[in-house]
């Protein structure tokens, strides 16, 4: 039996050896992006793949946090993720990303500021950035005619009689009670009983005149007139718009959250250099221009604006004023006390 | 003896899948729920704690010490509840549909099974998507309502509790109906015939003959429909509107946001006693009544 | 005697039957309609007639891979499945002995475990093991699933079948084989075809365990779906929608016409 396997997994072996020795020549044209469905422009991923002869194939989730959790669990194999801020924390932490040094990319001289050095990823050791958002209060302007609504979380948890049973919330733990830390004075990340009771009580008062909690259909929603208040991200908010024109777009003056997406490379990944490559590529301005007028969320690449649709270029929700700008709170990892807290207080609301 | 070898002989195949493909992988989770959980999700292999059973019950409140938190047990007795309405509602439907298939001519049976099952071929989010669109305020049933002038004020179902049950029992409904039309199929029909020759009113043909006889398929599809319902998650989201945590959901949570996977499995796992223990004591009292009877 | 049996004596039975048949076809009716609508969302209200969405679906290369990989996986699935189970059926019905409500609770019990536990749990175990993930640990994953979902309508059939069948055929010097497949399979052929049919939809329905277990390459199209909610779910899926329940009905019509014409 001995005398038999050895032989046999030597030939193995040696059949994988130059596989093994020189990913680079072993390297097929191919990329395995995993990603949200629809989150690249189809037309897009076409071109780089006539322009470079790589094939894509696309794997999708529907959440950082599946997405964290199959790779957490031993799920590999892909090329390019797409994680947020926050989560890239994570993953930088459990190991889970290569390190690619990002700016040393010829294209990373395209990237604004802030973004090039983001507090997730100082060094933009380990991701690209694609696209970004924020989550504001959108509401409808003809449920209160003649009335202007304070730039304050108050008019979405403590809201005025128009808007009473009548408001959608995002079904997300960190958006809603974050939203809430905002506007009660606290950190994004609170993590003292006292505050957390706080939290809940504002929104246990405010949870009657909610109407629905989810993450989905936000635009539709918006847009239909079901509800006439909504957390919502700036770029669903810029598609509501074009269905509803009498909406508008809150940037709450105690501060909200601002999201960023990147491009990031899982250890594990079979095509290097490949990603690398689509990595560099999406920071073209054309390219990134291309991707923000399908999605109606901005990049951070300088010189895509010249490629970006009037219809983005002049919304104030998508292009962000500089006033504005200020109240962005970037959205950031918590330690573990005040993920337990935050979900302490979200369990004890929806129980 | 033969019997009992070839009894396992059947069993076997079955067995054998469950065991290696989900029962091996869930003493693996079995063990998971006993370790402390990772800083970021995932687990720390080399240390263990029973903290995930007592947090189904306790909390820590400000002084460390341990206080009844009745947060999860109200999120189990309300996924319950509604299971158990979702699986009840879903029969009463069910059964009459059941019946009349059975007494269809042959090839249409088989044609009709098609026809119930088909619906579900397409995507569980766009059928529920199509259930918002009906059942919402200047949907196709408010509007309905109103022009009829059954009411003049917005039917408001959508995201309540009826229209959370409307979208389970639809779900479920071929869970229930297949079942109880195959115990039914078989049913002599000269065996009802004969009962009605001897004077039986119908009453006495459904609780005699038609109902003990499809008792299986009722046992098997109650199953099908109860067990299931209570780890949904998307139906209660979409049609209900989310204002309240199901299993399922809380579950899901601590896999995701949460990140505390050992409490995720000792959760499934408390529920997991919950049925198992519930089967076995129906299945006594089955035995039970059944040894009374004979 | 043929034309709808005793029914007449229960009325109402087929009134009722037909108001459930309009309650499942009814959100697919919309569904079907809304698949032609310009919007650009499947939860939009109707904004003008289009055959884009078909379009966009046909031109989807990654969608149209997933319905492969959806239907690839569930018809291998179910017919192992349905044939483990109604093995498992044949062995616990009729009968009673010891340990019968174990096996009976081992064998529900992929029903039992949370979809999202299961799908972690045999994560762990195939990356331990080392299966690669991809289309055969798909189709080994689903299996567990659909054995007791085609479990129960067949062992529901089986129930109450007349013993007696069986017996006489071994009488008359049938091998047990024989009896099987001349007497006991024909006989709980609805239940197998019941157990198959909720099978199959059951395993071309499922999210969670195909998303965890699936590997580059091989996503199948719920999972596809399901993370269309970041940017909004678009009349795509009602396309692929209809033209699945298309394809099903058009099979269903010729067999039945086919059927018709032999018998």
């Amino acid at each position: 039996m001995e005398r038999l396997t050895k032989p046999i997994l030597l030939a193995a072996c040696l059949a994988v050896l130059p596989a093994g020795a020189s990913p680079a020549l072993a390297q097929s044209k191919e990329l395995l992006l995993f990603n949200w469905s629809n989150y690249m422009p189809p037309d897009l991923l076409k071109r780089f793949e006539a322009e470079t002869g790589i094939k894509v194939t696309l794997d999708t989730y529907d959440s950082n946090e599946t997405m964290l959790a199959k790779l957490q669990a031993g799920g590999a194999g892909y090329d390019v993720v797409v994680p947020t801020g926050p989560t890239v924390q994570v993953m930088v932490r459990d190991g889970l990303l290569m390190k690619i040094d990002a700016s040393t990319m010829s294209n990373f001289k395209n990237v604004r500021a802030p973004f090039d050095k983001p507090t997730f990823d100082p060094e933009r050791a380990y991701t690209v950035p694609y696209m970004w958002g924020s989550t504001g209060i959108a509401y409808d302007t003809a449920k209160v005619p003649g009335v202007k609504l304070e730039e304050s979380w108050k008019e979405l948890f403590e809201p005025r009689q128009p808007f009473v049973g009548q408001i959608g919330m995002l079904k997300d733990e960190n958006e809603v009670l974050g939203a809430a830390a905002y506007y009660l004075g606290y950190d994004y990340c609170f993590e003292k009983p006292e505050e957390g009771q706080k939290v809940l009580e504002l929104l246990e008062k405010q949870k009657p005149a909610v109407k629905v909690y989810n993450s989905e259909g936000t635009v539709d929603r918006v847009g239909g007139g079901d509800v006439a208040m909504e957390l919502m991200w700036n770029g669903s908010f810029h598609r509501a718009h074009k269905k509803l024109a009498t909406v508008a777009f809150i940037y709450p003056r105690e501060g909200l959250a601002l999201w960023g997406d990147n491009l990031a490379i899982p250890k594990g990944a079979k095509n290097v250099e490949n990603a690398k490559l689509f990595l560099n590529w999406m920071m073209e301005p054309k390219n990134a221009a291309e991707a923000t007028n399908f999605l109606g969320y901005n990049n951070a690449i300088k010189g895509s604006e010249q490629y970006l649709d009037a219809s983005l270029r002049d919304d104030p929700a998508v292009n962000t004023p500089e006033e504005d700008q200020a109240r962005f709170r970037p959205m950031r990892d918590c330690p573990k006390t005040s993920i337990d807290l935050k979900d302490k207080i979200w369990t004890r609301l929806l129980r | 003896m033969s019997n009992v070898r070839q009894r396992a002989g059947l069993l076997t195949p079955a067995m054998a899948v469950i065991g290696v493909l989900l029962v091996l992988p869930l003493c693996l989770m079995a063990f998971v729920s006993t370790l402390e959980r990772g800083p970021d999700g995932g687990v720390i292999w080399s240390r263990h704690t029973l903290d995930p059973y007592v947090q189904f019950l306790f909390e820590r409140d400000l002084m460390d010490r341990l206080v009844l938190n009745t947060d999860y047990l109200q999120i189990f007795a309300r996924s319950i509840g509604l299971a158990t309405t979702t699986a009840v509602l879903t029969l009463v439907i069910a059964f009459p549909i059941a019946l009349w298939m059975a007494f269809q001519p042959p090839q249409r049976r088989t044609f009709l099974l098609f026809v119930v099952t088909v619906p579900f071929w397409t995507n569980l989010l766009v059928r529920n998507y199509a259930w918002i669109l009906l059942l919402r305020n200047g949907g196709v049933f408010d509007r309905l309502a109103q022009s009829t002038g059954l009411t003049h004020e917005p039917l408001n179902v959508l995201y309540s509790p009826l229209a959370t049950g409307i979208g389970l029992v639809y779900s479920f409904l071929p869970f229930m109906i297949l079942p109880i039309y195959v115990s039914l199929e078989k049913l002599d029909r000269r065996l009802i015939e004969a009962a009605f020759d001897l004077g039986a009113n119908r009453w006495h043909a459904l609780t005699r003959i038609i109902l003990p006889l499809s008792m299986p398929g009722i046992v098997g599809g109650l199953i099908l429909v109860f067990v299931p319902c209570l780890g949904a998650f998307v139906t209660p989201a979409l049609l209900g509107g989310g204002k309240s945590l199901m299993i399922g959901s809380l579950i899901q949570q601590q896999f995701g946001q949460s990140r505390n996977w050992p409490f995720g499995a000792a959760l499934a796992f408390v529920l997991l006693a919950l049925i198992v223990f519930a089967l076995v004591l129906h299945a006594l009292r089955y035995r039970r009544l059944a040894g009374r009877l004979t | 005697m043929t034309r709808a049996g005793d029914l007449w004596r229960f009325p109402g039975t087929r009134a009722a039957a037909f108001a459930v048949l309009a309650y499942l076809y009814l959100p697919i009716i919309v569904l079907v309609v809304l698949s032609f609508n310009a919007s650009d969302s499947s939860l939009a209200r109707w904004e003008g007639f289009s055959t884009h969405w078909y379009a966009v679906a046909a031109a989807d290369g990654n969608m149209v891979h997933s319905i492969e990989i959806s239907l690839t996986v569930a018809c291998i699935a179910t017919s192992i499945g349905t044939v483990v189970a109604t093995l498992a059926a044949l062995a616990t019905a009729r009968t009673r002995f010891r340990g019968r409500i174990a096996v009976e609770a081992f064998l529900a019990l992929p029903l039992v475990i949370p979809d999202i536990v299961a799908a972690i749990a045999i994560l762990l175990f195939f990356v331990m093991v080392g299966i690669q993930l991809g289309l055969l640990s798909l189709i080994l994953a689903h299996t567990v699933f659909t054995i007791p979902i085609a479990y129960l309508p067949i062992r529901a059939r089986l129930e109450g079948l007349d013993p007696a069948l069986a017996e006489a055929a071994a009488d008359l010097y049938a091998t047990p084989w024989q009896s099987l497949r001349r007497i006991i399979l024909p006989l709980i052929w609805p239940g197998i075809l019941s157990g198959a049919m909720l099978a199959f939809i059951g395993s071309l329905g499922d999210v969670v365990v195909s998303y965890f277990i699936s590997g580059p390459g091989s996503t199948t199209l719920p999972v596809y779906v399901f993370s269309m909610v970041r940017m909004g779910v678009t009349p795509t899926v009602n396309a692929v929608s209809t033209l699945l329940i298309a394809a099903s009905a058009s099979l269903l019509t010729l067999s039945y016409l086919l059927g018709r014409r032999f018998n």
